[in-house]
């Protein structure tokens, strides 16, 4: 019978003094598999890419869990007013809709210079230089009183692999840019996940004012370590004159445009209205039969993304 | 005798509409913790005691816009005092309703400064609708509070703590005694409630208000702002109610009351009465962002408000025939397309 083997003796006090000199190092230490998001990313728009890149079509609310509100508010608004209405021309994308939109990024990690932990991760992008900062460093969020902004107030908690971010403080945009709206009493969570050189982002909206459930959407992009951000200094110009009291907006039912998009793609009006209904793939099977058929050949943004081809309507 | 004993009971409801107003805040307001937060430069800004109360601090003393609820008079008294020991030099009153100046006989019944006593400043015609026989009869103790130090000129100039203030007189807008405040150093501007992102503007069409007033007043704070890098920041506004807002919350805000008065001018021009406006909901896409159960401005008592407003401006005076077709969409009567041109 094989006898035990010796434990070595250790002292008490010997064990104790290694654990305080180990300490500072395990504590300084990300736990594993956090992954490292700074960097330059560049965005894949093989999602959604005729609603990203050329823009939504007016009216097109497919996929849009709207409430009726929402709908008379999107069907009321009218384009003119991000181009008429100076205050509009050089606003950025919301906190949920800039990792969706035209752009790239960079995104820098805040260390704290005494532990070297990340305390916050800082995105920029290009396109109107929009920042935003996800705090990790467990801060309270501000008083309900304070300032909202378009990037929203952002914290970040680590499980396992995926950075979990939750953003409130955020004002008045819009979902889609056609109009279809986000209030500023919503709230967005979002799921980074980091596979390789690929940044996977999964964002979830709730907006009690416009949505009847949450609007799950995602994004992926892959690093591109030779990208460099430049300027995007944009300045407001009044264009054409227009009194002070004049917002462009459509008298509801008069909107002209609500029907172009069913027409187009041979679609049911009722799909293109949206709701919480036409989210989901059943959908399909009781939207009814368009009014206009489809065209037998396509006509309006048929190569969008497809082998790097453009978007030019034929 | 008939028009005197008219404007009596105008006064009469005016002044119990403030008090009702009042006392429905105070039965919700009361309870709620006072909250002081920094805004910018020598401004910060205090909520939870009725309408928001903006307080300009430095080595000469401390300047307040409006003073809240007199019920909340003294938690407020000690937040100010938590922010400053020194003497309140200077109170601005926005408007008559009494969550914003219920805190003014409080602040005017301290032991006096003998340096400089104590100035209350607001427009001549919120005094004017204050001190009717009538109203001083409802409410005889609040005569010390009186914003004596009136002023009937467009603008009136204060310079406190370094700092240039000005004061604007909103003609018709939320009442037609309104003031906004510009803290020209600090870089933030205090509207009263012309301006409550939180709900729709009540505009006190009894008291002198008007929807043209209250899109010209906003036009006018939208005006006074400059927003900082990507269309935020920059010029911070204290509104009556509400959190702290920049020029783009303003620009919302400003484009609610415009589409909502668009469509009720466009339902008056068709003849429509208040009732079959009211039925055909057409502020709908807006009730679930600006009405709550507790909101003190209902849907019916906008539409009402805008409705009233549009109606009374659009009849024709004496001698004068109507515009084919009345004013069209959009048309504001009185003018669109007339730009709050001439300010200031």
């Amino acid at each position: 019978m094989e006898r035990p083997r010796r434990i070595p003796h250790v002292h008490a006090a010997t064990l104790v003094g290694l654990l305080i000199l180990l300490a500072p190092f395990v504590a300084s230490t990300p736990a594993y598999a956090q992954a490292d998001f700074a960097g330059n990313w560049a965005p894949l728009y093989h999602e959604d890419f005729p609603e990203r890149i050329p823009g939504p079509e007016l009216g097109d609310y497919a996929g849009i869990p709207l409430n009726e509100a929402g709908r008379l508010r999107a069907d009321s608004w009218d384009a003119d007013r991000i181009s008429v209405v100076v205050e509009y021309q050089c606003r950025p994308h919301g906190g949920d809709y800039m990792m969706r939109g035209l752009s790239n990024m960079r995104i820098d990690a805040i260390l704290d210079p005494l532990t070297q932990r990340v305390v916050a991760l800082r995105t920029r992008m290009n396109f109107q230089e929009m920042e935003r900062t996800i705090w990790l460093d467990g801060r309270t969020r501000p008083s309900p009183n304070a300032p909202h902004t378009f990037s929203g107030f952002s914290t970040g908690v680590w499980q396992d692999n995926v950075l979990n971010i939750s953003t409130t403080h955020l004002k008045e945009n819009y979902i889609r840019r056609n109009g279809i709206p986000a209030s500023d009493k919503r709230t967005f969570t979002e799921h980074w996940v980091r596979h390789g050189n690929y940044l996977t982002v999964q964002t979830v909206i709730t907006d009690p004012v416009f949505l009847t459930e949450p609007l799950v959407r995602s994004q992926t992009w892959t690093l591109d370590p030779t990208q460099q951000l430049g300027r995007d200094v944009c300045e407001t110009v009044p264009e054409i004159p227009k009194a002070a009291d004049v917002v462009p907006n459509h008298l509801p039912g008069a909107n002209p445009f609500l029907r172009e998009v069913a027409d187009w793609y041979g679609l049911p009006a009722a799909a293109t209205r949206g709701g919480a209904e036409t989210m989901y793939p059943e959908y399909r099977k009781t939207m009814g039969s368009p009014t206009n058929p489809p065209p037998a050949i396509c006509k309006r943004y048929c190569n969008c993304g497809l082998n790097g081809g453009g978007c030019n309507l034929q | 005798m008939t028009k005197h004993l008219t404007l009596a009971a105008v006064g009469l409801l005016a002044l119990a509409a403030a008090a009702s107003l009042g006392a429905q805040q105070a039965a919700t307001v009361e309870p709620t913790p006072l909250e002081v937060l920094k805004v910018q430069g020598n401004v910060f800004m205090l909520a939870g005691a009725g309408g928001n109360i903006s307080l300009q601090v430095g080595r000469e003393g401390v300047l307040m816009v409006d003073t809240g609820l007199a019920a909340a008079a003294p938690r407020m008294m000690a937040e100010v005092r938590k922010l400053s020991p020194g003497p309140i030099r200077w109170i601005v009153n926005t408007h008559l309703h009494p969550d914003h100046w219920g805190g003014n006989e409080t602040i005017a019944g301290l032991p006096p400064d003998n340096l400089q006593p104590l100035k209350i400043a607001a427009h001549e015609n919120m005094l004017n609708r204050l001190t009717t026989p009538e109203a001083s009869a409802q409410a005889p103790a609040v005569q010390r509070g009186l914003p004596l130090n009136e002023y009937f000129t467009p603008t009136k100039d204060v310079h406190f703590n370094g700092e240039a203030i000005v004061l604007y007189h909103e003609p018709k807008a939320h009442t037609d005694g309104d003031t906004v405040v510009l803290f020209r150093g600090s870089d933030v501007v205090s509207t009263g409630d012309i301006f409550t992102p939180g709900g729709y503007p009540f505009i006190d069409v009894d008291n002198g208000g008007t929807v043209k007033g209250e899109i010209d007043a906003l036009n006018h704070i939208l005006q006074l702002t400059v927003p900082a890098k990507t269309q935020e920041g920059g010029t911070y506004v204290i509104p009556g109610h509400g959190r702290i807002c920049d020029e783009a919350d303003v620009v919302e805000f400003r484009d609610m009351v415009v589409i909502v008065r668009d469509r009720i001018q466009d339902a008056i021009n068709k003849r429509m009465t208040i009732e079959q406006v009211k039925a055909a909901r057409l502020t709908r896409d807006y009730d679930t962002q600006y009405v709550s159960p507790t909101s003190f401005v209902t849907t019916d008592r906008f539409v009402e408000a805008v409705y009233k407003s549009l109606s009374a401006a659009s009849t024709p005076a004496r001698g004068q025939t109507p515009a084919p077709g009345g004013a069209g969409r959009g048309q504001a009567p009185g003018g669109r397309g007339q730009a709050p041109t001439g300010r200031r």
